[in-house]
């Protein structure tokens, strides 16, 4: 396979979102507001000055309105910058987050998750002050206003990494593995946004992770991961994930294959299938994505093989999993084609077992449906199809005839040096294990196709040595016909 | 749950794959399933024979299972929708009453508390920051377990202030830190040295304060210094708590609350929280006439 699958042809849905996710600063925050939004506005002073004035003076209930037009006034970056400026205005606001009295402390977390928000890094670095009480109420208040604490930790932790370094001393881990413990739905959901935020800095395989899969945040993750009635799926899209990101950075992927998370982690893309197929759109794409990352690379990990991943997939219901999702998502979200492929890919690279399951269950010709998409996809596919080809003679009989011979011919008319390269890796494999199929290659004019790659420096010795198997007279293939 | 990035993508990618019939049967029943049931009918295994001259130079294929990493460019559009969601999504915070939830003004069901709520957030909300976690003997409220514990082992426990002269007896205040100290000042020193906390931590007050600066390490009796007792008083004095004296205005006062002299509460009643005794003595009105 290919070292590097090159850049896919999807549109662009978002240009600022591919132009940070490329200048690798890609980060979002979460915003949490009510619903009494229009009517505060017009019913309080617009001056953010007077409401915060009066937030220090006057009954409770006067306080409280002043403060929930000071958060109106909060949304506006001009002043939120002068907000913080403000002598003692942070110190005064958590002073009323820690008071007594419950509705000021929830209005006061509320302009606290306003100004976390804010783009300017400097306006969240002044809410510094505020973490250890946010940490300190996640641990025994009420649902709204936990899940109102998280997404605030939430997004100042994704704000620097010296809010991080705050943060994590000041038991940010252990106040989470707490508080999954939670039954309500909202404060799981944004207890994985916040736990997502720290898992993506670029300090968190060193210094994150590990406390992470050493708390009791990762049995429950993994529990978290199959969405139930109860929770909804957007519990276990956030924990999805958080667990994508543990994986991608290798930190310790063996102790997730001996907790269980491969094969729990199938069984949720065999719920994902059964849902797709009777769905129209529901969103299913947002689990779906981190999963199947999840799942892809700890099949790739060098002991998933050994620890009875492969008594656990002894069976075909993964493949026909992959197809009715791919089936899926080349109608609702075609990007994520690519990423099933990949997949497939390390799913076929050493189980015949399920190559066999491919070829039975005549999934050839749909896979072969795909190669139009886009650049990757052809490149996934032909991998899959070497990978298949790759086992044998009774392998590649299933393979030859069939609509397979077509297909490399378009794609020989192709002047991509990868993907043709790729194809000659197909055909050579077919040619050795299943010998008719060089003649019908040449029946069908395969040799003017692959003179037109011939000047390539990267192609050549492979055409080269493809055009002499082809006609019989090679000495690489010895023994061809003579195969058990 | 759904989302509306579907209709950015062109319509000239969207394809059509046909699957052979009967697949969906394949996977079986229920989402119980688990990969060591056997399946509708299992396909056999066709025999692997790989010839050696397969893959041999100048071909190079060799399969092999792929791991990417996070910034693999193939993640590039996944990651790019994950972050359009987080950043779509406006949730609502339940706060007041929404559709079908109304309820007429109820009052909290805590003897000699006079607060009202209209929606049983509010009522769930205030109930945690005042009465979940309070000192049944000096009616402190606590905003957690450990921090109630630690007030009252070093508060109100005789055996504790004995035990602390000879070992480290005061409890970090972090959840998850299993260290103790001989004193609260050298707990307050690990708060802030190791734990980052800030040194007027509210919740992290000492038993009694002697003279500004003049703590004794080991007595479990010491002050904190000057600045951060000023820093504390601040915070008090931003601090609203109500008692069975306060009312919220636009809350009818409850008749029965007059009766109650402040000096008695009932079980979990009105908690004080950390109120400073001088504030407590003076009714609201008269700190801030109306």
């Amino acid at each position: 396979m290919s070292p590097c699958l090159g850049l896919n042809s999807w549109p662009l849905c978002s240009p600022a979102l591919r132009k940070a996710r490329r200048e690798q600063h890609l980060v979002s925050k979460r915003l949490l507001r009510d619903s009494d939004l229009e009517e505060a506005r017009d019913e309080f002073p617009t001056d953010p000055w007077k409401s915060w004035r009066m937030s220090q003076r006057g009954t409770e209930k006067e306080k409280e309105k002043a403060l929930i037009s000071l958060r109106h006034s909060l949304q506006h970056p001009e002043t939120q910058q002068t907000f913080i400026r403000l002598e003692g205005s942070i110190r005064t606001l958590i002073g009323l987050l820690t008071s007594n009295w419950a509705s000021l402390q929830m209005e006061a977390a509320r302009c606290l998750h306003e100004l976390s928000h804010a783009d300017q890094p400097n306006v969240a670095e002044a809410c510094l002050p505020s973490t250890s009480y946010l940490l300190t109420y996640l641990s025994g208040h009420s649902a709204d206003f936990i899940e109102l604490c998280l997404y605030t930790l939430g997004n100042l932790a994704v704000e620097s990494e010296a809010v991080r370094r705050q943060l994590l001393p000041q038991g940010i881990i252990p106040a989470l593995a707490t508080c999954i413990q939670s039954p309500h739905a909202a404060v799981l959901e944004a207890l994985g946004y916040t736990l997502s935020q720290l898992l993506q800095a670029n300090e968190a395989p060193k210094e994150i992770i590990p406390l992470v899969l050493d708390s009791a945040i990762l049995p429950n993750m993994l529990r978290l991961l199959h969405p139930n009635p109860e929770l909804g799926a957007s519990v276990a899209v956030e924990f999805a994930w958080c667990l994508h990101y543990i994986i991608c950075s290798q930190v310790n992927n063996p102790l997730l294959i001996a907790r269980g998370a491969l094969s729990s982690l199938g069984i949720l893309l065999l719920d994902l299938a059964r849902a797709a197929s009777g769905s129209v759109d529901t969103g299913l794409d947002l689990l779906a994505c981190p999963v199947l990352r999840c799942f892809g690379n700890l099949l790739a990990e060098e002991g998933a093989a050994d620890a009875g991943v492969r008594a656990d997939f002894g069976d075909e219901r993964i493949i026909v999993a992959m197809f009715i999702l791919m089936e899926f998502f080349i109608q609702h979200q075609p990007s994520l084609v690519p990423e099933c492929l990949w997949v497939l890919n390390n799913l076929t690279v050493k189980d015949p077992g399920l190559c066999s399951a491919l070829l039975s269950l005549d999934l050839v010709a749909p896979l072969l449906q795909l190669l139009p998409i886009s650049r990757v996809v052809r490149i996934l596919v032909l991998t899959i199809l070497c990978n298949i080809a790759e086992k044998g003679p009774f392998y590649c009989q299933r393979l030859w005839p069939g609509p397979l011979l077509p297909h490399l011919l378009d794609i020989l008319t192709l002047s991509d040096s990868e993907v043709v390269g790729q194809s000659l890796e197909l055909l050579q494999l077919l040619f050795v294990h299943q010998p008719e199929a060089a003649q019908d290659f040449l029946q069908h004019a395969g040799l003017q196709a692959l003179e037109k790659h011939k000047e390539e420096v990267d192609l050549q010795d492979r055409i080269q040595a493809l055009q002499e198997v082809a006609l019989g007279g090679s000495s690489l293939v010895p023994n061809a016909l003579a195969l058990p | 749950m759904t989302i509306s990035l579907r209709s950015r993508l062109p319509a000239r990618v969207r394809r059509k794959m046909q699957l052979p019939p009967g697949l969906l049967a394949r996977l079986g029943p229920g989402p119980a399933g688990g990969f060591s049931e056997s399946s509708p009918s299992p396909v056999p295994q066709l025999p692997v024979a790989r010839h050696p001259i397969a893959g041999a130079a100048p071909f190079r294929f060799v399969p092999r299972a792929q791991s990417l990493p996070r910034g693999h460019p193939l993640f590039e559009d996944g990651d790019i929708q994950r972050h359009a969601y987080l950043q779509d999504v406006v949730q609502r915070v339940s706060q007041g009453p929404e559709p079908g939830r109304t309820l007429p003004a109820f009052g909290c069901s805590v003897a000699g508390c006079p607060q009202l709520f209209e929606s049983l957030e509010a009522f769930e909300h205030h109930y945690r920051v005042l009465h979940s976690h309070v000192c049944a003997s000096c009616r402190r409220s606590f905003p957690t377990e450990r921090l109630l514990d630690a007030h009252v082992l070093e508060w109100h426990d005789a055996l504790f202030q004995l035990l602390a002269e000879r070992q480290s007896m005061y409890q970090c205040l972090v959840e998850g830190c299993a260290l103790r100290f001989a004193s609260s000042r050298q707990r307050r020193e690990h708060l802030i040295g190791t734990h980052r906390y800030p040194p007027d931590f509210r919740f992290d007050q000492p038993r009694k304060a002697r003279r500004p600066g003049q703590g004794q390490p080991g007595k479990g009796l010491e002050g904190a210094p000057e600045p951060l007792q000023q820093q504390q008083e601040e915070a008090e004095a931003m601090e609203v708590c109500p008692s069975a004296q306060e009312v919220p205005s636009g809350a009818p006062k409850r008749t029965y609350s007059r009766r109650i002299p402040a000096t008695i509460c009932f079980g979990q009643g009105a908690a004080r929280g950390f109120k400073s005794k001088e504030k407590k003595r003076l009714p609201r009105s008269e700190t801030h006439p109306e």
